[in-house]
């Protein structure tokens, strides 16, 4: 029997509730929400005079209603030391969602720390040390003096790179530009550390190069452009499953052809229709049949290619398109170069991307039509280009992501309504930090190096390798030998004893061990390996700042306690560094001291202030007091003046035809196609039956940190899906929800057996980053040029490990796809 | 990854037999001079027991429109033709759900070939063989599901629902 709250009514929000701006922390769309708190011993009443709404709830409310909200929206936690109701419901006056809840942002409330209600009692409360062979809880000075005490003592030892830092470069939880900043400044600023990578990747690079190094900033449009688009190429995204209010929000109104009227107060006499979608995925997503549902089957493309063969389908189209003289000819000529250059080493003909792509010549030509052919009159046809994970961490990315952006320059379909060449993107945006030029280019492929046992301490930020890197199976081998001999000697001194403690440890350091640093909000995979765990409080439990996917930047305001002595990351980094001044002074190190000054922050707002407002372009104009006023929907960054009581902002970059080359000009660039790329990737293939293609779900969220505690999510999904043709099922004699192993040369792990007819014999899905069955197991270490993780094309094989435990008896093993009434 | 059902049980009830009960007695309180002794309130609501078919009614694997706790909550039973879990009548086949999806309020469609309730809204699914389980879509809850009660007679009664309504604080008004 499914998963039931068994609550049939929920206290009401008074009229005189506090009201908090709140960003969704989860994806890259950040949602607009607001967070509604009163005391535990009021409640407001159905009268339209009793309630926050102004409605009469003794009444049955309408659909799409702003005055209801489900038992996922509500808690009770605790605010400046006393219990309130909470309710965190979506905001209809927010232009991004329009009052629509994600299945992941509309729990956020129940996903909230709530000692009253046991929700999240996973929550860290306490800094942790390995104390007596066991996690045990400290204070603040004790872990922060042990965690200074070592990390100098390797720095003495083996210079700065010896530390090695792990650490989100996001916004939303577990980021923000106050957390970036404050990491930032401790390891850009105070130190050069070089040794560092990405929460999700195993360098310090950025996941789209090339289209930097193009001169064109990813986030480039805004989400108006998907309703105002004639077409809308999707390139590797699953975007009503990982960008959801995006998609149902702003693509759907395209699709069903009722955003003509902004298009026609946009487009003046230009001929418009509703919109055309090209879909590029190998895989049959919840996308492309929601497409079909608007838009038509006409209207919609899936291009089903082979996987990681998308550069030559793009080189394609660029040929094809130059070829038919459809390139907006007056913005090459104005704002791009090397053109003909590109034009010319990038050349393929129809049948030859037919054959590396596995579709067929027809298919690429009328796909070029849609993207490139003009309209009646000779119109530019306006062509939106989203792309995410399925190129980021697909095959030959840098060339690959420079192959897209090559075809949108060519159509002119970069700073204008309509158009944009953009990730979707994964988290929320919130960089903030000191230049990272010292990591250099390529970057330390630092999950390699930690196998080879370089380093001797560890600082991780809101990372959890265990389950979302590459090679994560003897990663996390070789870890837990390193981590184990630390442990094994922080057993043979007194912890009491800090001496006898730092230099049982510096000895374990010096045969090989590392010491293991964990700055998290919850225990995390990786954490069982560590020796000190520092609480991090979460987006809500301080003020936090961060970005969407349109640049657009909101003020999360603080509506509740963090768990315990948990703090936001800005300050435990800040109080890092001041130990690390104490104890370097302490030894006589005063000139090296002097580096850590400049933390003394006492708020998350000095942060803020101290990064993004002193350092950001535009940041001037950007203070908490001004963001609080900008509400839910904020400005799109960079801000350029605050006038009348509003920052002003940059609807879409790029607009003016000038781009982020230093003459001003966006570049084309080269890029043949070279096959699979990553070292062993073409090997991998041939040797195995079967792509474990893997990537998100829409019900949980990265890697189910939070989920993983949530009876609704782990009702459904309790173990990792792996979608697989019936027939292919049949063959190796699996039912559905039979455990399986996953296994390769690279490693092996489990997933639950999902029947998926709509999956191509022998090409799987499996959910990513699952604590319960990580992926990432099966990944090989190959990566490209700039250490870019491939973890798309993944072959391997499957056979049965157990019939279905008890705890999926219940589940529905149902096609996801939407159907509509049936015949 | 440590997990403790219990204690997870142990709140749920704390919060119906709790906090929900405090709150109904403060709602009273304020209605009333400020020296009366608060009235006792229920912990849930009360639901009717209302007659929504007779067995005769339902044909396989077709839906039967209903409405339950009141006229303005559409419902349906459906004789689904397997023992399902909640499934009542002699072959335990017999289901009611709220057909308004418990995400934006739109109304569900079914699908008998796949035995889902589809919304047309978001894309939302729920399986009716599953006990209203969310097979894919933007709700944070499942299907609210009738308890279902058929007498001698083979007339079929609804008596309880195991969610929140969409579009209503307490599911009887």
């Amino acid at each position: 029997m499914a998963y039931k709250r068994q609550i049939d009514r929920l206290p009401i929000v008074p009229k005189d509730a506090k009201e908090f701006n709140v960003t969704c922390h989860y994806c890259i769309v950040g949602c607009g929400y607001k967070a509604y708190t009163w005391p535990t011993n009021k409640q407001g009443g159905t009268a339209a005079d009793q309630n926050k709404f102004g409605v009469d709830l003794s009444k049955q409310q309408p659909a799409e209603t702003a005055a209801w909200y489900a038992p996922s929206m509500y808690n009770i936690v605790r605010q400046n030391g006393s219990d309130v109701h909470i309710v965190i419901k979506p905001d209809k006056d927010c232009v991004v969602n329009s009052g629509l809840g994600s299945v992941r942002g509309a729990r956020m409330a129940e996903m909230s720390y709530s000692q009253q209600r046991n929700t999240q009692l996973q929550r860290l409360t306490d800094p942790m040390v390995w104390r007596y062979g066991q996690m045990q809880p400290t204070g603040w000075d004790d872990a922060l003096d042990l965690v200074a005490r070592v990390t100098v003592a390797v720095i003495n030892d083996k210079g700065e790179d010896g530390l090695f830092v792990s650490a989100f470069d996001h916004g939303g939880a577990g980021g923000g530009y106050e957390n970036t900043w404050g990491t930032g400044k401790l390891y850009f600023g105070a130190m050069k550390v070089k040794n560092i990578r990405i929460h999700n990747r195993p360098a310090y690079n950025s996941e789209v190069h090339a289209t930097r190094d193009m001169g064109v900033g990813e986030l480039n449009n805004c989400y108006d452009d998907a309703e105002l688009a004639d077409t809308i190429v999707a390139v590797g995204t699953n975007a009503l499953e990982t960008q959801t209010n995006y998609f149902l929000n702003h693509w759907v109104p395209n699709l069903r052809g009722s955003s003509m009227d902004k298009k026609k107060a946009e487009f003046g006499s230009e001929p418009v229709a509703r919109a055309k979608v090209v879909i590029v995925d190998p895989r049959r997503t919840v996308t492309v049949n929601a497409c079909e549902v608007e838009a038509g089957k006409e209207n919609v493309m899936h291009l089903a290619i082979n996987s990681g063969s998308d550069l030559a389908l793009f080189n394609a189209w660029l040929t094809y398109i130059a070829s038919k003289g459809w390139t907006d000819k007056a913005f090459i000529d104005a704002s791009t170069k090397n053109f003909d250059k590109a034009r010319a080493a990038n050349n393929v003909s129809l049948d030859e991307a037919a054959r590396i792509t596995g579709l067929t010549a027809d298919q690429i030509r009328q796909s070029a039509e849609w993207i490139a052919q003009p309209k009646a009159g000779n119109a530019r046809r306006r062509t939106m280009f989203a792309y995410e994970k399925g190129l980021i961490w697909g095959n030959d990315n840098y060339r690959t992501n420079g192959a897209l952006v090559n075809v949108a320059l060519a159509t002119g379909n970069i700073g204008r309504p309509g158009g944009g060449c953009v990730r979707m993107g994964g988290h929320q945006e919130g960089y903030s930090r000191p230049s990272d030029a010292h990591v250099g280019r390529p970057a330390a492929y630092v999950d390699k190096l930690l196998i080879e046992g370089k380093g001797g301490v560890h600082h991780i930020w809101g990372c959890d390798h265990y389950k979302t890197t590459l090679n994560a199976f003897k990663f996390k081998q070789a870890y837990k030998k390193r981590t184990d001999m630390v442990k094994d000697a922080m057993m043979t001194a007194p912890y009491g004893d800090r001496a006898a403690m730092v230099n049982a440890i510096v000895g374990a350091i010096k045969k090989g061990g590392l010491f293991a640093v964990d700055v998290d909000i919850v225990p995390t995979k990786i954490g069982e390996a560590c020796h000190v765990w520092l609480p991090a409080a979460t987006s809500g439990e301080a003020n936090l700042t961060s970005m969407n996917g349109e640049r657009r930047m909101r003020l999360t305001e603080k509506y509740m306690d963090p768990p315990g002595h948990a703090m936001p990351d800005c300050l435990i980094a800040a109080r890092i560094a001041n130990n690390m001044e104490r104890v370097l002074r302490e030894q006589g190190k005063g000139q090296y001291a002097d580096k850590f000054k400049g933390f003394d922050w006492k708020t998350e707002e000095d942060a803020f202030m101290d990064g993004y407002h002193g350092h950001e372009k535009g940041g001037e104009f950007v203070t908490y007091e001004h963001l609080r006023a900008m509400g839910t929907n904020g400005f799109q960054e960079p801000a350029t003046a605050f006038t009348d009581g509003k920052i002003i902002g940059t609807k879409r970059l790029f607009a003016d035809g000038k781009f982020g080359g230093k003459d001003g000009k966006a570049t084309f660039m080269e890029t043949k196609w070279r096959g699979l790329q990553a070292p062993g990737k073409e090997d991998e293939r041939k040797k195995w039956p079967f792509l474990i293609n893997n990537g998100r779900s829409n019900i949980t969220w990265q890697s189910a940190y939070l989920d993983q505690d949530n009876e609704f999510v782990m009702d459904r999904t309790p173990y990792p899906y792996i979608q697989m043709n019936p027939d292919d099922m049949a063959e190796l004699k699996l039912k559905q929800g039979d455990l399986v192993e996953v296994y390769n040369d690279n490693g092996s792990t489990q997933a639950m057996a999902y029947p998926t007819p709509t999956a191509k014999r022998k090409q799987t899905f499996m959910l990513f980053a699952f604590p319960a069955g990580v992926q990432g197991n099966v990944v090989s270490p190959g990566v490209n040029e700039f250490i870019i993780p491939n973890y798309k094309q993944t072959w391997g094989n499957i056979r049965k490990l157990a019939e279905a435990p008890e705890g999926v008896k219940h589940l529905s093993f149902k096609s996801l796809e939407y159907t509509g009434r049936s015949a | 990854m440590s997990h403790c059902d219990k204690m997870v049980d142990a709140g749920r009830r704390r919060f119906l037999g709790g906090a929900g009960f405090a709150a109904a007695g403060a709602a009273v309180a304020t209605m009333v001079p400020a020296q009366a002794k608060a009235a006792p309130g229920a912990a849930r609501v009360d639901y009717p027991s209302n007659r929504l078919a007779n067995i005769s009614d339902l044909k396989p694997n077709e839906p039967f429109a209903v409405a339950y706790p009141d006229t303005d909550a559409p419902g349906v039973l459906l004789k689904l033709g397997e023992r399902v879990p909640g499934g009542v009548g002699a072959d335990g086949d017999v289901v009611g759900f709220s057909t308004t999806c418990p995400h934006k309020g739109f109304p569900l469609n079914y699908n008998s070939a796949d035995k889902t309730m589809n919304c047309p809204g978001h894309y939302s699914r729920f399986d009716c063989e599953s006990g209203g389980q969310q097979v894919w879509g933007q709700a944070t809850q499942n299907l609210p599901q009738y308890a279902l009660r058929v007498d001698d007679k083979g007339d079929i009664y609804a008596e309880g629902v195991d969610e929140l309504l969409y579009g209503r604080l307490s599911n009887v008004l």
